[in-house]
Order: C-alpha cells, then sequence, then structure tokens
C-alpha cells in the first residue's frame, strides 16, 4: 500500500508536485492542463489542424469538422475543438482518411463559393478559406450544384459590406455579436442550402441592433463580411504594412494595428493580444481614422496678421509665440501665461509643455482638459 | 481605476452609476455584458434609459444631480441590515463608526423623496450590493460634472469602504476615464498642483529636487486650474495662453464666458491637428502631428502604459509637440530640451516620475506595464489598495456626506432639467469623428424630449425649439423619446453649430473645479416653421 506521507514528499522534491497530464499527439507525448481541448493542446504543440468555425475568444462549436482527429480506440474521428484531452489518449491528427474527408470538405465548401481572390483588407481572417482551398488544391470541380447564401447588396452602409454568397455558415459573426459583444444584432435564419446570416426581419444593419463595431468583420474566415471602408484602398499598389498602436479615442486603450499602404493610411485591425481589448475594438475604434489625412488638417504653422491668420515659416511661428509668452511674463509677471495640456497627445507632449511652463517661466500655472 | 479591464468580468453585482458605457466605452461595456451572461446582477443608475438598462437588473432612475441622496440611501440600508464587512471597516478604515451613525438619519423614503427612485428600488439595490461577494462600481462623467462630484466619489468610496469591495478581484472603484490620454496628461504633470508622477509641487522636498533639475528657482505655491484661468483672462489679469489640443471654445462650459476669455488675452497660441474653433482666435497656430503620424505613450484607464507608433508621415509641415516645446524652450534661451526623439523625452519622464521608475521607452512597448511601477523589475500594479490605501496610515477613512442640490435648479422660468453626454459614434467635439464618416449615423444634434412632454409643446419628430438658459440658448431639432425621462431633455455637445455649451455652466465643483455639465435647467420654446 501506498504511503500518503512518502508520496508528497515525492510530490514536493519532484520539479512539478502536481505533475500535468500527458497524451500522444501524433507520437509524441505532451502534457496538457484538466480542461483543454485536444485542439487547444495542438495549437501549443504547432500542430497544423485546419479549422473554419473556431476563434479562440468564442464557446467551441464544432460545427465546420474540419478539425477532425482520430483517437486510437474511439469508433469515429472527433472534433479537436469540442473533445476535451485525456490522459493517455493517442491522438493523431493527420492520417490519410483524415486528410481525405478534410479535403472532401473544402471541395463542398469551394463548389458552392465563386472562386474569387478575397483582398486581404477585407478583415483579419479573411484569408483563412483561402489558403486551406490552396493547402488541398481544392479546385471547385468536385461537387456542382445548389449554393447557400444570398449577398444583400442592397445593404449599401460604408462600413460593413454583407456578400454572404461567400458565407460557409460557420456562424462566426454570430456567435462574436453574441457572445463577444453581447449584442444579438444578427442570427441564424433556416437550414441546410437555404441557411442565412440575417438581422431581425432582414433589415439592413443601420436598422438593427448591429453598433458597426466590426467584430464580425474581423472573425469572418472567407470575406463575406468585409470591411468597406478598408477596400476603398484594394487598389493601392503597395504592400499593406501594419503598425501596433492604440486606438485614439475613449480611455480604455484598445490595441490596434494601423494598417497603411505606403503613405496612406488605410484600415485599422483590432489586436488580438491587446492587454486591454483582447481583440474588441468599437466604431469608432474600427472606423473613424480618416481624421487622420483629412484635407483639414493644419499642414503649416499660421501667425495673424491684420487680424488674419496667415502662413508662415515654422521659425516665424515659433519666434512669435516665444516672443508673445515672454512679453506677457516679463510685462505682467510669470502667473500672466497659462498653459492647456491636451488629453489626446501622447506623455511627451504634456511632459514638455510641463516642463516649459516649470522651466522656463517658472510657475505651476498648467492644468489638462480633464475638468470640462 | 482600481482594478483592471480584465476584473470586469468578475463581479458578481455590477453597480453603474453615471456612465453611459456602451455608448462611451463600448469595448469596456463588452466585459461587464459577459458577466452579466454569467449570471451577475447589474444595477444601472442614470437618469436616462441608456442602453445598458435594457439589459440591467434594476434601473434606478434617478433625477439628474441627485445621487449623494440615493447613495445615502444605500448605505444606510446597507448599515440596518449589516451587511457591512466588520473585519474590513476594523483592519483598513478610519471613521467607520461615526459614517454609520450618519447614515442612520437618510433611510430610503428620505432619499426617494429626492432622487425620485422609489425606497423599494433603493432597498433592493442596496441589497445586492451589500450582499454581493464580489461588487464592482463603475462611474464616468455622471459623476463628476457636478457642484458636488468631489461629494459623489466619496459617497461611493464610502459604500465600497462599508462592503470592503475593494482591493479583491472583481470589485473596486472604477471610473472610466474619458480621453485616450487623460491619465497620461496628470502623469506626465500637466496639472497645477502636481509635477510629474503626482509630486505635490508644495512639497518643499519635490520643490528643492524640481529646482535643481530645472537649475532656476520655482514656483512654490500651487498653480491655478484651467476654470480660474479663463475667469482671470476674462477679467484681463491673464494675459498669454498656450493651449494644446484642445477645442477649449466647444467643449468647456459656458461658451460666451470662454469666447471672452481667449478674446481678451494679448496672446494665444494654438497646438492642433485642426483649425478648431479654438485655433481660430488665435494669435500663432502651430501644427502638430496626430495620432497615427507620431511615436509617444499613452496610459489607458487601468493604468497600463502602451506605446504608439507612427505609421504615416505627418501631414505637410507638422511636428510632434514635443520637438514645438522644445523649440519654444530654446528660444526662452532655457537648457534641457535637447531631444532627438519620443523616446529621450518619455525615459527623461520615467527618470523622474516614482509611479514609472521601472518603466522606460521599451518595456513601454510591450503594453504590460500598468503603474505605480516603482522600481526596475517590478511587474507594475495590476490592482490598487489591495493591502492598504495609499494614505498616511495606510487606511481609507470615511467621509460624511451630506446632499447639496445642484447650483441652479427648475423654476417657473426654466422649468427643465437639461442633462449631456456623448453618443456611441461621435467623440467629444467632433474634430476627429466629424471628419471620418460618422455623420453617416447622427448627421446633427437633436434633443431628446419624452414624449409626454413633446405632447404639452405640441412637438414631433424633427420639431425645431429654441432651448435657453440663464446664459445663452441654442436651436436644434427635437427627437420625441422615452430615453430620457420627463422633464428632463438630453443632448451632446459634439456640434460646433448647436452651440449646447452657450447653456451650461452654472456652478463649479469647489475643490476640483470641474463644471456642472450634467444639470442645466432650461426652457423650450416652439421654433414656428419658416
Amino acid at each position: 500500500m501506498n504511503d500518503p506521507n512518502s508520496e508528497l514528499a515525492s510530490d514536493l522534491a519532484s520539479d512539478s508536485p502536481t505533475a500535468l497530464p500527458t497524451m500522444d499527439l501524433d507520437g509524441q507525448s505532451v502534457s496538457f492542463t484538466p480542461g483543454e481541448t485536444i485542439y487547444e493542446v495542438s495549437q501549443r504543440h504547432q500542430s497544423n489542424i485546419p479549422t473554419l468555425c473556431y476563434d479562440d475568444r468564442l464557446e467551441p462549436f464544432g460545427g465546420c469538422r474540419l478539425c477532425v482527429v482520430e483517437v486510437e480506440g474511439y469508433r469515429s474521428p472527433v472534433a479537436s475543438c469540442t473533445t476535451v484531452a485525456m490522459a493517455g489518449m493517442q491522438v493523431r491528427t493527420a492520417t490519410k482518411s483524415i486528410e481525405k474527408h478534410r479535403k472532401t470538405l473544402i471541395e463542398l465548401l469551394t463548389s458552392e463559393n465563386p472562386d474569387a481572390e478575397i483582398d486581404p483588407l477585407s478583415g483579419a481572417a479573411s484569408q483563412e478559406l483561402v489558403t486551406l482551398k490552396k493547402r488541398y488544391g481544392a479546385t471547385g470541380e468536385r461537387f456542382v450544384g445548389k449554393t447557400s447564401g444570398t449577398a444583400r447588396p442592397d445593404d449599401t452602409n460604408p462600413f460593413i459590406a454583407r456578400d454572404y454568397d461567400q458565407c460557409i455558415s460557420c456562424y462566426r459573426c454570430v456567435r462574436v455579436c453574441e457572445e463577444q459583444e453581447g449584442d444579438y444584432a444578427i442570427s441564424v435564419m433556416n437550414r441546410g442550402f437555404s441557411t442565412q446570416i440575417t438581422t431581425e426581419f432582414g433589415n439592413k444593419l443601420d436598422d438593427s441592433d448591429c453598433t458597426f463595431c466590426g467584430q464580425c468583420v474581423q472573425t469572418c474566415p472567407t470575406g463575406a463580411l468585409a470591411d468597406r471602408k478598408a477596400l476603398r484602398a484594394k487598389d493601392l499598389p503597395e504592400p499593406i504594412e501594419a503598425t501596433r498602436s492604440v486606438c485614439p479615442y475613449c480611455g480604455v486603450g484598445c490595441s490596434v494595428d494601423l494598417l497603411s499602404k505606403g503613405d496612406k493610411l488605410v484600415g485599422i485591425r483590432p489586436a488580438r493580444d491587446g492587454g486591454a481589448n483582447e481583440g474588441a475594438l468599437c466604431v469608432k475604434g474600427q472606423f473613424a481614422f480618416d481624421f487622420v489625412q483629412h484635407d483639414d488638417r493644419l499642414k503649416y504653422p499660421m501667425v495673424r496678421e491684420d487680424g488674419k491668420l496667415r502662413r508662415a515659416s515654422w521659425d516665424e511661428a515659433l519666434d512669435r509665440a516665444a516672443d508673445g509668452l515672454a512679453k506677457a511674463a516679463s510685462e505682467h509677471g510669470r502667473h500672466s501665461i497659462y498653459a492647456i495640456a491636451s488629453g489626446r497627445a501622447p506623455h511627451e507632449s504634456t511632459y514638455t509643455l510641463q516642463k516649459l511652463i516649470r522651466a522656463s517661466y517658472g510657475t505651476n500655472y498648467i492644468d489638462n482638459c480633464s475638468r470640462a | 481605476m482600481t482594478n483592471p479591464l480584465r476584473d470586469m468580468e468578475e463581479p458578481d453585482v455590477i453597480f453603474c452609476i453615471g456612465t453611459n458605457m456602451t455608448e462611451c466605452h463600448p469595448v469596456a461595456a463588452t466585459r461587464i455584458k459577459k458577466a452579466h451572461r454569467k449570471g451577475a446582477i447589474m444595477i444601472v443608475a442614470d437618469p436616462r434609459k441608456i442602453p445598458l438598462t435594457k439589459r440591467a437588473d434594476m434601473h434606478l432612475q434617478l433625477k439628474v444631480g441627485t445621487d449623494v441622496a440615493l447613495l445615502l440611501g444605500m448605505a444606510h440600508v446597507i448599515a440596518r441590515e449589516g451587511l457591512v464587512d466588520e473585519a474590513f471597516m476594523q483592519d483598513r478604515t478610519l471613521d467607520g463608526a461615526a459614517f454609520l451613525e450618519h447614515v442612520k438619519a437618510y433611510p430610503p423614503e428620505w432619499a426617494e423623496s429626492i432622487c425620485e427612485v422609489p425606497a423599494a428600488d433603493i432597498e433592493r439595490a442596496a441589497l445586492a450590493y451589500g450582499r454581493g461577494s464580489k461588487g464592482a462600481i463603475f462611474y464616468t462623467l455622471g459623476i463628476t460634472e457636478h457642484i458636488c462630484g468631489v461629494d459623489n466619489v466619496q459617497s461611493l468610496c464610502n459604500l465600497a469602504l462599508m462592503t470592503g469591495h475593494i482591493g479583491r478581484e472583481g470589485t473596486g472603484i472604477n471610473p472610466m476615464r474619458g480621453q485616450n490620454n487623460i491619465q497620461g496628461a496628470g502623469d506626465a504633470g500637466g496639472l497645477p498642483n502636481n509635477y510629474v508622477g503626482f509630486q505635490p509641487v508644495d512639497d518643499p522636498v519635490n520643490q528643492a529636487r524640481f529646482s535643481k533639475l530645472y537649475g532656476r528657482e520655482i514656483d512654490l505655491e500651487r498653480g491655478i486650474t484651467k476654470v480660474r484661468a479663463l475667469d482671470y483672462a476674462a477679467d484681463g489679469k491673464m494675459k498669454a495662453m498656450l493651449i494644446c489640443g484642445e477645442n477649449t471654445l466647444v467643449s468647456d462650459p459656458d461658451r460666451r464666458h470662454c469666447e471672452k476669455a481667449l478674446r481678451n488675452l494679448d496672446h494665444l497660441v494654438v497646438v492642433d491637428l485642426f483649425l478648431t474653433e479654438t485655433a481660430e482666435l488665435a494669435d500663432v497656430v502651430l501644427p502638430a502631428s496626430g495620432w497615427g503620424e507620431t511615436d509617444g505613450v499613452f496610459t489607458n484607464t487601468e493604468r497600463r502604459i502602451q506605446r504608439v507608433r507612427a505609421a504615416v508621415p505627418a501631414q505637410g509641415e507638422a511636428k510632434p509637440e514635443w520637438w514645438i516645446m522644445s523649440q519654444l524652450a530654446k528660444r526662452q534661451g532655457v537648457s534641457g530640451f535637447d531631444y532627438e526623439s519620443a523616446k529621450d523625452v518619455f525615459n527623461e519622464l520615467c527618470e523622474t516620475s516614482p509611479i514609472y521608475k521601472g518603466v522606460n521607452w521599451e518595456r513601454a512597448g510591450e503594453g504590460t506595464y500598468q503603474w505605480p511601477v516603482p522600481s526596475e523589475g517590478h511587474p507594475g500594479t495590476f490592482r490598487l489598495h489591495e493591502d492598504a490605501f495609499p494614505t498616511e496610515t495606510g487606511k481609507g477613512t470615511f467621509k460624511r456626506v451630506e446632499y447639496r442640490e445642484p447650483a441652479e435648479v427648475v423654476d417657473d422660468d426654466y422649468p427643465v432639467w437639461l442633462t449631456t453626454g456623448r453618443r456611441l459614434q461621435h467623440y467629444h467635439t467632433r474634430s476627429m469623428t466629424g471628419r471620418a464618416g460618422m455623420d453617416y449615423f447622427v448627421p446633427e444634434e437633436t434633443l431628446e424630449v419624452h414624449p409626454a412632454d413633446a405632447g404639452m409643446w405640441g412637438l414631433v419628430d424633427g420639431a425645431r425649439v429654441r432651448m435657453a438658459s440663464r446664459r445663452g440658448a441654442v436651436e436644434l431639432a427635437v427627437e420625441v423619446t422615452d430615453r430620457s425621462p420627463r422633464g428632463t431633455v438630453f443632448c451632446s455637445f459634439g456640434f460646433g453649430d448647436t452651440r449646447i455649451n452657450d447653456l451650461t455652466g452654472a456652478g463649479y465643483d469647489p475643490i476640483t473645479e470641474t463644471a456642472e455639465l450634467k444639470v442645466c435647467p432650461v426652457r423650450l420654446d416652439v421654433v414656428a416653421p419658416e
């Protein structure tokens, strides 16, 4: 009989006192945390299991059946995204028959989706189906027949395109709207080939509970839902570049990637690894960026002359600005000048402004815009 | 916020007061929606039927400006029902006994007589918050933009202190900061009473340090707030101003006063992205490079320090503000402004700020640090007040708050309450969203009027009214809706051509000098169609 004392002692002595259970993944012994699904475990081990209905922020769905794997002792393959890993499991992720099954599924999807190139500006996940079509060499010739999903060209809002001809009924848009946003603006109508993603009463998004946060666009794996604002730039020749930044609107501080082509800011994408937002965004953060390169932007310094503002060089404008402050200080004392810092500009703006006021003029006459 | 955003998914009782979170902080709101879906009780206190009230378990539809009364009533119930966390009060707070005695005088029936929330609902909300194991409070400007803003916040602190709903996961007192870097503006020293990192300017130790750092004699007294500065300008005492990225004229209360103040200056310098209404009054306008064009650091509402990065070149000759300020300093003959990049500036900030000491430009790039980060190697502070409060005794002090009326109350001449706020698709004075396609959703300002009130004036959707306060008047179209209660109308201040802040600004909180933007008695007069 085991002595609990010695078991405890050996547990404490070992490197991992509560050793994690292990399973066999394609011949490799891997450990996992109880509760993890086979898919999650496989992701950590760079296993290349395909899927189209999976978004790690959402509840496992098991709809696309692409992630099926063989488990020793199980009669038929199981969806790895909904099957919890168990100690001692022997999992095979890419046997010949599994890969054949996947190719058939991809062929079926390809058969009812026009063979279109999807512009990567459409959305963050928009290349997922295209990539799998290439991986499995699906041509769309093997199956011919009915198609599902009907596009909504009548929904002409300038933000979200709804080309349901490309829809594969993975329900990611519906689930992100429900689980991530809690908005329930869209739902699934009918079944089979008649399946349609729709708002209540089939309304346009404007006339629904949609807040235009764009989360459905960013999780759509086929480009059926697409970012119309970003797609304005689809014909620009330069490659898309992504620059990590933070949204300029409210204080939540959502991480975003700024998409640019050459010198042009063309779109925004929520950052999945952003500490504050973890992939979420709202209508302003997602779509309200045109102000950056708007014609109304100030492009050169200006000074007032004869009651009107006119263009000036930096030197002239800075001299005028500094002289006016110095004059007030010398004629009326240091407490006759005041500075207001911005709650919109970065730290470096306020830091240098307050240092200027304190170090140049010797006053604490500064505030920021938080009182109004 | 005392607690991180991630904690918003953890409470079992959510108490939102004066925060229209789904419109003003939509991404944060997704987290409390998740907590609600998992079973948390959601209490929303707001004069309007804001979107959150659709899913809330309780909507306490209080009269504008009566938060203190509501919160006193809730404290009374919590005390009376024995729902106080006695161990927490004993170990972590001061003046608790006096506070519990104080609230005895304010039963929910008394509160109802002021805030118009049925006593039974106050009772229910208090019991829910008091019985919760993790109660979290969220608030925004609906709490602070009152003459009693500080009293409101202290009333919320009292609730958290008496129940121990602070310093733990899923609890806390969580103000949602309104602007992307308003937290950072305070952190970086843009305050009349504090140097960088909230170091008081009237502390001799700090004075000695900064005097040495700046190589000059420094101001030993606190500065004045912006509100006072504008008063001084209107009186002719203030001669010059340097305004950085604020459309003061549109965003501040009492526009006529504000315009008089700015026009009265001998010298106004404005640094901005656009020729705003404020910039149009300036003697010198300096173009700043903006978001997407400038490297720098923002700190968010949960004190998370994150880097912003330039993706595209600046417009025309626009320059980063740190460069502009440095040029001004050099013209003033001041040394210590030899920065070559935003990185140089930020690293200096970190060296001089006790709460950023352990951060630098590279670490800020990781986006994982929440201040205080007092030393190198420190992981940052995910949650505040876990073991002690940042006071001399380390304890939180109860404040015996009393209800006060707003600066102006309705009367026969001005019988309607106006309250102001934001809308989801627009932001502040629309200098950004108005130039980013958001007018598609909200092309013009409208005034929300309750159907019963609209009936009294014979108003229908789209009808135009002249709305006047004791300070000014605007004309705008009406939206008939029961989102606002009877006797209260609502609009945002986002549209420069609908100058809502001509009307507001009757009073200011005596401590913070924050304007009472949320309460303003007005009268409505129908404008006859042309």
